[in-house]
């Protein structure tokens, strides 16, 4: 055979309501076959709750060489995290 | 250790001099501990090499379930039956995450079947033993399994992405493996006196291929010096081979069990145990092919590859004709 199952990114959803995360890939035929296959393989010991499956093919990544351009914008805006603001004790949890 | 003798470049560690900008920047990246990811650039013998190490591997976590295998219709219990199931169908996850890791690098699955199946790639030398006692399926947990994780556990540290992300997974998996060995190692050794000479007699067998398992000396590698530089390879076979025979040899007094090795003795100067090296003329005869089950071993893969072949490719007739059908009626 030279044609070779496609391959899906596997998405599990823990036990404690975080969001689906990215834990591997498999080959499978359709889309049914690589839900079985992602539960034989990625959930043996209770790692999830739900499982998402997308082709591969079909996620559309950013480029290394974006990176300067996508993410060095943030790294001088400090004030977007609370510790940037001194607020003294006296006024209590903030 | 699942992967031996990976060959890297074969020329040597290139001095800063040497690289291209592009090759040092890629060193300083590695140097400072940041991970390599499948679209990033890379050196062309990074990409050779990592293939064939992990691939390596993979087709070790595969393989390796054939001697295992062996025990599932003869477990003694129906729970170490249960057990050993899990055990095989773990190993055959850890192949899997290792196959995708490798297919980040370009190659494809059936490629690096194929490379298997025709003998071009290799597994390691340990899976061309036979497990000819139950006491062997407790050997194969404790000694084998333990030197993997040995092995496995500093590459969690590696320095490509998707490789270091499935030795994370299966270093958490991997633990069950060896207690599951070592508890079986317990149960014979603790026995009757026939279940004690049958842990006995598994040990003697599997104790030089498990220190065979991190290949010959690379001290004076040039493959492994590359490696090495690249952080594909974290420690030396010889330093991982001194670790794993300080680990183990305790175990096995806990066991009463005895090393086979008239020379192993504690030398209070290096904090290590010396030891006998294994037979090496042996490893090469079984890397070459003419262990005692290399010739079995690629049959159960060509048959299982070939006898799966209609499962193939019928569900994926399958699935294109349900794609289509569901198109038309779009």
């Amino acid at each position: 055979m030279s044609k070779e199952w496609p391959l899906w990114e596997v998405f599990i959803r823990g036990q404690h309501g975080l969001s689906h995360r990215h834990v591997g890939s498999l080959h499978a035929p359709d889309a049914e076959m690589a839900i079985k296959n992602a539960r034989d393989v990625y959930t043996r010991r209770n790692e999830g709750q739900s499982i998402w499956v997308v082709e591969a093919r079909h996620i559309t990544a950013s480029s290394p060489s974006e990176k300067g351009p996508l993410y060095e914008p943030s790294e001088s805006k400090v004030y977007r995290h609370p510790t940037f603001f001194d607020i003294p004790d006296d006024v209590g949890a903030m | 250790m699942y992967a031996q003798m990976v060959k890297s470049t074969g020329k040597g560690v290139k001095s800063r001099d040497e690289m291209s900008p592009e090759e040092a920047a890629f060193q300083d990246r590695i140097d400072a501990d940041i991970k390599i990811e499948p679209k990033d650039w890379m050196p062309d013998g990074y990409r050779k090499t990592l293939i064939r190490q992990i691939g390596q591997h993979a087709h070790s976590e595969i393989v390796g379930q054939l001697p295992e295998g062996n025990w599932i219709t003869r477990a003694p219990t129906l729970e170490r039956k249960a057990i050993l199931l899990a055990k095989v169908q773990d190993e055959a996850g850890h192949g899997l995450y290792l196959y995708c890791a490798a297919e980040t690098l370009g190659v494809s699955r059936d490629d690096l079947t194929e490379q298997l199946l025709d003998g071009r790639m290799k597994y390691s030398s340990i899976f061309n033993y036979p497990t000819l006692n139950w006491a062997d399926i407790g050997a194969v947990g404790w000694l084998v399994d333990g030197a993997a994780i040995m092995n496995q556990v500093p590459l969690q540290r590696t320095s490509y992405g998707p490789y270091s992300r499935a030795m994370i997974r299966i270093c958490k998996e991997e633990s069950f493996h060896q207690r599951q060995g070592y508890d079986i190692m317990m149960k014979m050794a603790q026995g009757t006196e026939a279940q004690r000479r049958m842990a006995q007699d598994a040990l003697n067998r599997f104790w030089y291929p498990s220190l065979m398992m991190f290949g010959p000396s690379d001290k004076d590698s040039v493959h492994s010096a590359q490696s090495l530089a690249w952080k594909i390879k974290i420690d030396t076979n010889d330093e991982l081979r001194q670790k794993f025979v300080d680990q183990t040899v305790p175990q096995a007094e806990y066991l009463g069990l005895t090393i086979p090795d008239d020379n192993l003795a504690w030398n209070e100067e290096k904090g290590g145990h010396d030891f006998s090296e294994p037979d090496w003329s042996e490893f090469f005869d079984v890397v070459k092919g003419n262990g005692p089950c290399n010739k079995d071993r690629l049959d159960a893969r060509n048959k299982a590859w070939e006898d799966g072949a209609w499962v193939r490719e019928g569900l994926l007739a399958h699935a294109e004709k349900r794609a289509a059908r569901k198109t038309a009626a779009e």
